[in-house]
């Protein structure tokens, strides 16, 4: 019995063993100006203090989100973004003692590869690129209202991430406009961290860069489970000659749609953006669901729900931002006022010092 | 059904904010479009720029977040390598905007 137990411990050692190797000797032989340079590894990221109040009821939330990014050679690169936080509210709603609990979650974990000019395959795990939201405004430096839209399940479960593969790239890339594509399969998991749902998609968009307008459409069909389609467009606008932003999307779910339509408008024409009233930045967000038949589960409104949120960010100095929002929503279920804010600080600083 | 029903009043209201919001918002930018105080700005109320680095950035990477205060010449690449996966960055783009970025 023994020998074949050690037969057993060589066949299942040797081909990590031998992994190792090939990843060490991967890593050793990377082009040296690659590691140093302008190429060194990055920490990035933020942290944040969220306090919100939805209908009485308080609670807050410190997050710290870092974000790992580090070149391998000249086609390759591994990049990663975590999210750690804790969830503390009155053990019994408004009354009594503070209680918490912790979260982590693996956003992304991925390995790119720039196979060529216009196409970039990513396997490991990444945002599922349904619609804008996911991809582009979860990053808690970049949004500009602390709650996610209503309708940001669609399209997007189970967790927001997938497990699988992706392609990515510019169909076309001239100077007036460009046609980009996003294909992706998500294989299904529930390793803790790693929670994904079996689904495949895709998103298009077409960008006129001299205007700064972007509409594209997505796609996604969930394969487990009662298979379902969820579909949705969105249009960015963002000028150049005013500090206008405009955001919006529609989605379509199996059992509910809706749509939410984000503008904001920094005051930086007032003596500057690093001005007094120049850090203000106004943010205004309307959204409506439209519910069309039961679904449980499916994170969005249990009824037919509108939804209008007030901002006020301002961008202090040393990116460090307070971001402050009223949110009213009116709902069959319940009419509720939601009151947030936070403040967070952005990082960014190499991993090692480099050569210069 | 009188909730809903009470409830379908209200959409009015967000409706109006949101268009009065856009009227004040266009008539802000045509009193600052007439007058001439428009401050530069590494993000906003900056016309298209010229240097094909700059427009670049302008065009991908602030339709999103605020440039980075201080970027060391050191981490420059592989934050644009990392911006060419997010924005879908064309190599040119990314090639231009490290050239705009560590002159």
């Amino acid at each position: 019995m023994r020998p074949i137990k050690s037969a057993k411990l060589k066949q299942t050692r040797f081909p990590r063993v031998a992994i190792a190797v090939r990843l060490a000797g991967f890593l050793l032989l990377l082009p040296g100006h690659l590691l140093s340079a302008q190429y060194v590894p990055i920490v990035s990221g933020a942290v944040g203090f969220f306090d919100s109040k939805n209908t009485g009821i308080n609670f807050f939330q410190p997050v710290f989100a870092p974000v790992v990014v580090a070149p391998l050679g000249k086609h390759f690169l591994a990049e990663s973004r975590f999210d750690l936080r804790g969830f503390y509210e009155r053990k019994n709603g408004n009354s009594g003692p503070y209680q918490g609990s912790f979260f982590r979650s693996t956003q992304y974990l991925q390995l790119d590869y720039f196979a060529a000019d216009k196409l970039t395959i990513t396997a490991g795990r990444f945002l599922t690129p349904f619609g804008t939201y996911n991809e582009r405004l979860t990053a808690i430096w970049i949004q500009k209202i602390q709650d996610a839209p209503l309708i940001f399940p669609i399209g997007t479960r189970t967790t927001g991430s997938s497990n699988g593969a992706m392609v990515r790239g510019a169909l076309i890339a001239k100077p007036a406009f460009h046609v980009n594509y996003i294909g992706y399969f998500s294989a299904s998991s529930n390793a803790p961290q790693f929670q994904a749902g079996r689904a495949a998609g895709y998103r298009f968009d077409l960008y006129l860069p001299n205007k700064r307008v972007e509409v594209g459409t997505s796609y996604g069909r969930f394969l487990q489970g009662t298979h379902n389609n969820s579909s949705g467009a969105h249009f960015w606008w963002q000028p150049y000659r005013f500090p206008l932003e405009v955001r919006s999307e529609y989605a379509h779910g199996a059992h509910a749609q809706g749509y939410w339509i984000e503008s904001t408008y920094r005051l930086s024409q007032w003596r500057g953006p690093d001005s007094l009233f120049g850090r203000l930045e106004p943010v205004f967000r309307m959204q409506q669901t439209f519910r069309n038949s039961p679904g449980p589960g499916d994170g969005l409104p249990a009824a037919d729900t509108k939804q209008v949120d007030f901002g006020l960010d301002y961008h202090l100095p040393h990116e460090v931002r307070l971001n402050s929002s009223y949110s009213r929503k009116l709902s069959a279920t319940g009419n509720a006022n939601i009151w947030d804010i936070s403040l967070t600080y952005r990082f960014l600083f190499p991993m090692w010092r480099g050569h210069q | 059904m009188k909730n809903i029903r009470s409830n379908s009043k209200y959409a009015v209201l967000p409706l109006a904010i949101f268009l009065l919001g856009s009227i004040l918002t266009w008539a802000q930018v045509a009193t600052s479009a007439q007058g001439a105080g428009r401050a530069p700005s590494a993000q906003h109320a900056k016309p298209a720029a010229t240097n094909p680095g700059e427009r670049a950035f302008q065009a991908n990477c602030g339709r999103c977040h605020n440039p980075p205060e201080q970027l060391s010449p050191r981490v420059t690449g592989t934050v644009l390598r990392h911006m060419r996966e997010r924005a879908l960055l064309s190599p040119q783009d990314e090639r231009d905007i490290l050239k705009y970025l560590t002159p």
